[in-house]
């Protein structure tokens, strides 16, 4: 989930001047719906003073692209145009307390609207920042201008930052030579100068008592317990199934004792005392365990009339 | 606010407590290295081998050899694919479908760009259904390794494996699926199939992150990812996740426990918030291959909004989903299953994904289905792609650069 301010919330949950405009008469549409994010921003021009008198948007997009759109309106009523013309991507981001860098492109389409429902007013052919230069970014249609544009008002240094602010980038990546290109040449010799992040103590968490996953799981049936003999038997019906391959290796297993789960056993012959005897150790304690449908522990002993 | 409800669960689950209760005690008395030769590793290696069989059974694997335990699902995924390219020197192409999950694709196109192998990826039709000519035509002597996934993580759609399976095995190339999402949804027979190689992932099925499986039919030869000690029979070394493993098999029996309340009580509330849902709302639509499908997945596309606005509000609403828009996954573009279904860029932002689970109630559905409606309202009411009770019919909104 994205680390949206509260600013960005409340714009979005209660975004203000949303709808349609009736007497609007500028209007700028921008964006794109293979984005993900368009945005048609409606002004009402006082045709004397040239001062913006109401504002309102339709924005499809995600919580910030409305959020950003809404601030917008709220920014730019009572400007004159030419105030309005002054509003930066980065006022539109500062006046929500910041927005995510990978969402930094939802005010920059909100400055782009602004600039397109002005050129709209005063009867001019916006100069779209997307036909003006070279078109950079095939898959989002971005071109050199408004890259460059970017760049210089947010003091970009990487073209990671480029594709969160402009989307330019962000899809096929062939473009990403030309974008460091632009860094280049935009930033000229500067280098850039990161600043530390601020790292957020993680508030200490309390654990919390957890319910069962539904449906409750029917309760296993009460095994009765077994009787030492009924074990016994088992162990040795499990030890008589072995005995052949055991005898192969002259070998041989005979039961000492058994205490709960761990079955104490003699083991003699070839393997006794070497390495190996682990192995054979590991074979009977899975052979008793696949037996006993539990986890079994052979623990190896000295025959009885030894101890 | 009421209850949360988390309809996300293709994303992750909840731990079920019976898995942790199991787990606690390999976090303290029984801590022992289970390569051990003192008393500290007794129990400890009886236990990996007991969840070894739990895993067995739910997969209807034939000897419990067959099972690795992994780090997560990336990682058998990882395997599978590097395994079969290197045990088959002679055979440097890879087949797979446009619509796996990242731990497939991305893995395909590092080979491809830095191994020299070639990538057959094929496409699906608009419910995503794979194109069976297109796998026919691809399939050669030159293919390693035919990939394709058991069930979608974004639709649920489900690929037909066994029949892709016995058709890759007509060229002697091996087949892997990433049943990352059907795996304790779907119930398994591997003894009787001709897939060699699959894919499971333990926080899909209510066992904690951190623990997955590649089951490896025996016989398959196999070079490990990881190199080191003789874990796993040398075929993943390092040292293993033993509380994990113990979790994931414990998670494995009740899931096998569960398999038909998924396959019929979960099923219903899925189709009855999908009912429920086209019903009450215009101009959406389910994606994917409705007929074959999970039992708890559905994804419905609504038009004209974007799916980052819905999850934000149902969440307000403490409904937890998903989605397949650009914006939720800090990628610029909408999800790749949506557009290779080619599902209109005005849909396929606002694809919202419910993943139910046996932990779901009919309470949750409902609580959806209260909210849906005003949610998908409001957020119309703001697109200028729709007019005051409907899509505009002459749309007048052509945004200056598209
Ligand atoms: C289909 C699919 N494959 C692989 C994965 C990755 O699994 P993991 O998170 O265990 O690496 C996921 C889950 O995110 C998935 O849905």
């Amino acid at each position: 989930m994205w680390d949206y301010s509260d600013k960005v919330k409340d714009y979005f949950f209660n975004p203000v001047n949303a709808g349609v405009l009736e007497e609007a008469n500028a209007v700028g549409d921008v964006g794109s719906i293979s984005c993900g994010d368009a945005l048609r921003l409606m002004l009402k021009v006082d045709p004397e003073t040239d001062v913006i008198l109401d504002a309102r948007f339709q924005t499809f997009g995600c919580g910030s692209a409305i959020a950003s759109s809404s601030a917008l309106t709220e920014m730019i009523k009572g400007m004159t145009l030419d105030q309005a013309l002054k509003v930066t991507n980065q006022d539109i981001a500062a006046y929500l307390d910041g927005l995510p860098p990978e969402k930094m492109h939802c005010s920059v389409m909100g400055a782009e609207a602004l600039h397109a429902a002005i050129a709209n007013y005063r009867g001019e052919e916006w100069k779209d920042d997307h036909e003006e230069g070279e078109l950079v970014c095939k898959c989002f249609g971005v071109d050199a201008a408004l890259i460059e544009r970017t760049v210089r008002d947010n003091g970009l240094v990487t073209v990671e930052q480029v594709a969160n602010y402009t989307k330019a980038g962000g899809g096929c990546c062939s473009c990403h030579e030309k974008i460091e290109d632009i860094l280049i040449a935009v930033n000229g010799e500067l280098a850039a100068t990161a600043k530390p992040a601020i790292v957020q103590q993680p508030k200490p968490r309390t654990l919390v008592q957890i319910a069962p996953l539904k449906p409750e799981p029917a309760p296993a049936p009460a095994k009765p317990a077994m009787t030492m003999v009924r074990k016994i038997q088992l162990i040795e019906k499990v030890l008589e199934d072995i005995r052949p391959s055991l005898k192969m290796d002259g070998g041989n297993a005979e039961l000492i004792d058994v205490d709960g789960d761990t079955v104490y056993l003699h083991l003699t012959g070839a393997c006794m005392g070497c390495s190996s005897s682990g192995l054979t150790i590991a074979g009977i304690q899975e052979r008793l365990m696949l037996a006993f449908g539990k986890p079994m522990r052979v623990v190896p002993s000295k025959p009885t009339a030894e101890v | 606010m009421n209850a949360p409800v988390y309809l996300d669960n293709n994303a992750t689950t909840r731990v079920d407590p019976a898995v942790l209760a199991e787990m606690l005690p390999f976090f303290t008395e029984l801590f022992g290295n289970p390569s051990s030769m003192h008393h500290y590793a007794a129990g400890v290696a009886e236990a990996v081998q007991l969840a070894r069989r739990q895993v067995q059974s739910l997969l209807g694997a034939k000897h419990d050899s067959e099972i690795i335990f992994t780090s997560c699902g990336t990682e058998a995924n990882n395997t599978a694919l590097y395994s079969a390219l290197a045990a088959n020197p002679g055979r440097r192409e890879i087949i797979t479908s446009v619509v796996e999950h990242p731990a497939i694709l991305a893995v395909c196109e590092h080979l491809e760009k830095n191994e020299g192998v070639t990538v057959h990826r094929i496409p699906v039709d608009a419910k995503g259904r794979l194109e069976i000519g297109a796998y026919q035509a691809a399939l050669s002597d030159k293919v390693a390794i035919v990939s394709f996934m058991s069930a979608n993580n974004e639709t649920g759609t489900l690929f037909p494996v066994e029949e892709l399976a016995v058709m890759a095995k007509e060229v002697g190339a091996l087949f892997h699926t990433d049943a990352v999402q059907a795996v304790g949804k779907l119930p398994m027979n591997l003894a009787d199939s001709a897939i060699d190689m699959l894919s499971l992932s333990g926080h899909k099925l209510h066992a904690p992150k951190g623990v997955g499986a590649l089951y490896l039919k025996r016989g398959t030869r196999f070079r490990p990812l990881l190199r080191g000690g003789h874990q796993e029979r040398g075929r993943r070394a390092g040292t293993e996740n033993v509380t994990g493993i113990v979790g994931l098999g414990k998670a494995a029996e009740l899931a096998q426990a569960a398999m038909e309340h998924e396959n019929t009580v979960v099923r219903t509330l899925r189709d009855r918030l999908q009912t429920g849902i086209l019903q009450s709302i215009s101009h959406c639509f389910v994606t994917g291959d409705i007929e074959h499908r999970l039992p708890n997945t559905v994804n419905i596309a609504f038009e004209y909004i974007e799916g980052e606005a819905i999850l934000l509000l149902l969440s307000r609403a403490g409904i937890a989903a998903s989605s397949g828009s650009a914006c939720t996954s800090g990628s610029l573009e909408p999800s790749h299953v949506m557009r290779a279904m080619n599902i209109p860029y005005t849909a396929a932002h606002g694809s919202t994904r419910f993943s139910l689970s046996r932990d779901t109630t009919d309470a949750d559905v409902d609580r959806v289905l209260a909210v849906m409606p005003e949610i998908i309202a409001r957020l119309r009411q703001l697109s200028p792609y729709w007019g005051k009770d409907g899509p505009k019919a002459t749309p007048d909104f052509a945004p200056a650069y598209a």
